[in-house]
């Protein structure tokens, strides 16, 4: 019955306002979130994801701002709503989860403090009140003894146990979208797997949305259901999580399935992609990526390829994919 | 209950306890505050009573001296007042008034650093450069060009009744951007950490991310700057009524006690001057070694092995 997106980011444009002129960190990204979808972006340090998540938020610290495009969201216009507004949205319909649980928290408050804090700012709801929903999330976190742990400090936790604290302030208000930047990047391996699987059910338990922004492939197949493939500020490919995983399309995304350790033989040299990102202020013209495509072509360098259906049933950005 | 065993078995009392010269300055301290805010208790004269002050007994000698009276341990001054009742009050004058003045810096220089901090571009700028003329000024050129611009508008009878509120605002208007370059400092490098970020991600006010989630953190700086700065409200009170612009004599604080006993130094009455002058210094000195303490506790680069 609901038909509409829960989120629609159209040609979203970011800037940086620097002294040299304007850079462009995130560069006409469109894509749709369905409620209770999950989506992947996945791309190098500096390729837009994090920007993106941000943008989303309408929350890009200075110098950046959004330069063009829309973001709606429940049927929202983001970027145009007054701040009061949104900051009823964020925190309330839109949560946001960081990478390093270690910074996020504040270390003089307490968890309860901060936990409380947080549903007070958006509800009309008793202290007493509020409380009960702070624990009730805590033990969603499955962190155990969470009466006691409400009035600790966030030094007293581990770093697993407070990125457990961090995924229960982002669902204190049951936000119907949560917004992921690495958050499993700070963990050590056996505690990301925790993490992910907790994540990934509390999303299916509870319909949210969910956009995990990551570098790392492997988080992202086990959790999304689609991949969005960044590359200097564009989304080369996007699909679903099997056929970007499984059949890439664009070489970027190829090269990036193909440096997996997995995929080499044993004591073989690692693929890897020739030459680096290109840093905002010198992206080639035509195609970001031609200048260290494998493929390029005389068109890849005058041309911007568009993101486009191809036939392998994903959405891509690149001249010689049909 | 909880909260004090906490206390007493946390690292701030165990380093305390270890610090010989904290303990000392502490206690040293803690005397003088408490026998100045008992002085109407335990002192043996009242000075603001004139009916029970002779002028048939001024310029005693301290007990132990020839000449001496048994009613005054340390003598009395030049209107006859018993020196150690008048140097209990002086003190709480002084410490009043020290207490005061840094009240109203830090209220004044935390709120200016905060937002200034937070919001910072222009102005920052603005708040900021308004620091720095008030900065420019000296303190004490300040406080005598006001101190003097109300005992004049007041008179000197109104004067005597509200000194003490109006060297609490002179002295707290001199010093207060002390604290808020202090505050501004360390907000600018809190707020670029990734709470104050997340803070706003939930969608917090931006005055609640500044007095609840910035400023708790800016503190510690300001703790340590505060100790300081009693002891600099209570020298600079100490100079301004030296110079007549302070507490008058009918109220005397230790500064004008010793500016009173001045004038007799030379006749012999050397007491005068002398037992609120030493009082003065052990009450700064002991709260300038708290503060050296203090600051040393507070900062972890400083931790001995």
């Amino acid at each position: 019955m609901d038909r509409q997106p829960l989120l629609s980011v159209r040609d979203l444009e970011i800037r940086f306002r620097m002294r040299h002129g304007d850079l462009t960190a995130v560069n006409r990204v469109s894509f749709d979130l369905a409620r209770g979808d999950r989506l992947g972006i996945v791309g190098e340090s500096g390729a837009g994801k994090s920007v993106t998540g941000f943008g989303i938020l309408n929350l890009v610290s200075k110098p950046g701002y959004i330069a063009g495009g829309r973001l709606l969201f429940e049927g929202r216009e983001l970027t145009a709503l007054p701040e009061e507004d949104l900051r009823q949205i964020r925190g309330n319909r839109i949560s946001m989860i960081f990478q390093d649980p270690m910074m996020t928290l504040n270390p003089v408050l307490t968890i309860g403090t901060q936990m409380v804090e947080t549903i007070l700012a958006h509800r009309a709801i008793s202290r007493a009140e509020a409380t009960a929903i702070a624990l009730d999330r805590i033990r969603k976190v499955a962190i155990p003894s969470p009466q006691k742990r409400l009035q600790q400090y966030p030094h007293e936790f581990s770093g697993g146990m407070r990125q457990r604290i961090v995924i229960a302030i982002a669902l204190l208000n049951s936000p119907a979208l949560i917004i992921a930047d690495e958050p499993t990047t700070a963990l050590d391996v056996t505690i990301q797997a925790d993490i992910l699987e907790l994540l990934l059910g509390l999303c299916q338990s509870e319909k949210m949305g969910l956009i995990l922004i990551t570098h790392d492939l492997a988080v992202v197949s086990q959790v999304a259901e689609r991949i969005a493939v960044m590359y200097a500020g564009t989304i080369v490919e996007i699909g679903p999580t099997a056929q970007v995983a499984g059949n890439p399309q664009h070489p970027y995304t190829r090269g990036l399935l193909g440096a997996l350790p997995q995929r080499v033989p044993r004591g073989g040299r690692l693929n890897q992609i020739p030459g680096m990102m290109p840093t905002l202020t010198r992206v080639p013209e035509g195609c970001p990526f031609s200048n260290r495509c494998t493929l390029c072509e005389e068109v890849c360098r005058r041309r911007v390829p568009p993101l486009e259906p191809k036939a392998a049933g994903c959405l891509a950005a690149c001249h010689l994919l049909d | 209950m909880q909260g004090w065993r906490g206390f007493r078995k946390s690292y701030f009392v165990y380093s305390f306890l270890r610090d010989p010269m904290a303990m000392g300055s502490f206690l040293c301290l803690a005397i003088l505050v408490m026998v100045s805010f008992g002085a109407p208790l335990i002192a043996p004269h009242d000075p603001y009573d004139s009916s029970t002050i002779d002028i048939m007994d001024s310029e005693m000698p301290p007990l132990w001296l020839d000449q001496s009276d048994a009613r005054f341990l340390l003598g009395t001054d030049s209107q006859g007042r018993d020196m150690l009742s008048t140097m209990l009050y002086g003190m709480r004058v002084s410490i009043l008034i020290g207490l005061g003045a840094v009240a109203l810096q830090a209220f004044m220089g935390i709120f200016v650093g905060l937002v200034a901090g937070y919001r910072g571009g222009r102005f920052d700028a603005f708040l900021m450069r308004l620091a720095d003329v008030q900065l420019s000024f000296s303190t004490y050129m300040v406080a005598i060009f006001f101190g003097a611009l109300f005992q004049a508008a007041f008179g000197m009878g109104r004067y005597e009744q509200l000194a003490v509120p109006l060297l609490v605002i002179i002295i707290g208007f001199a010093e207060w951007p002390q604290y808020a370059r202090t505050v501004r400092a360390s907000v600018l490098a809190e707020k670029k950490k990734e709470y104050v970020e997340a803070a706003r991600v939930i969608g917090l006010s931006p005055g609640r991310i500044m007095w609840r989630h910035i400023l708790p953190n800016t503190l510690t700086p300001v703790l340590v700057i505060s100790t300081v700065q009693v002891a600099n409200a209570i020298m600079s009170e100490a100079a301004l009524s030296f110079i007549g612009l302070g507490m008058p004599v009918t109220r005397p604080s230790l500064g004008s006690l010793i500016k009173a006993g001045f004038d007799y130094i030379f006749s012999g009455s050397w007491w005068i001057t002398l037992f609120p002058g030493v009082a003065l210094v052990v009450l700064i000195l002991s709260i300038n070694l708290l503060g050296d303490w203090l600051r040393d506790f507070l900062n972890p680069k400083l931790y001995k092995a």
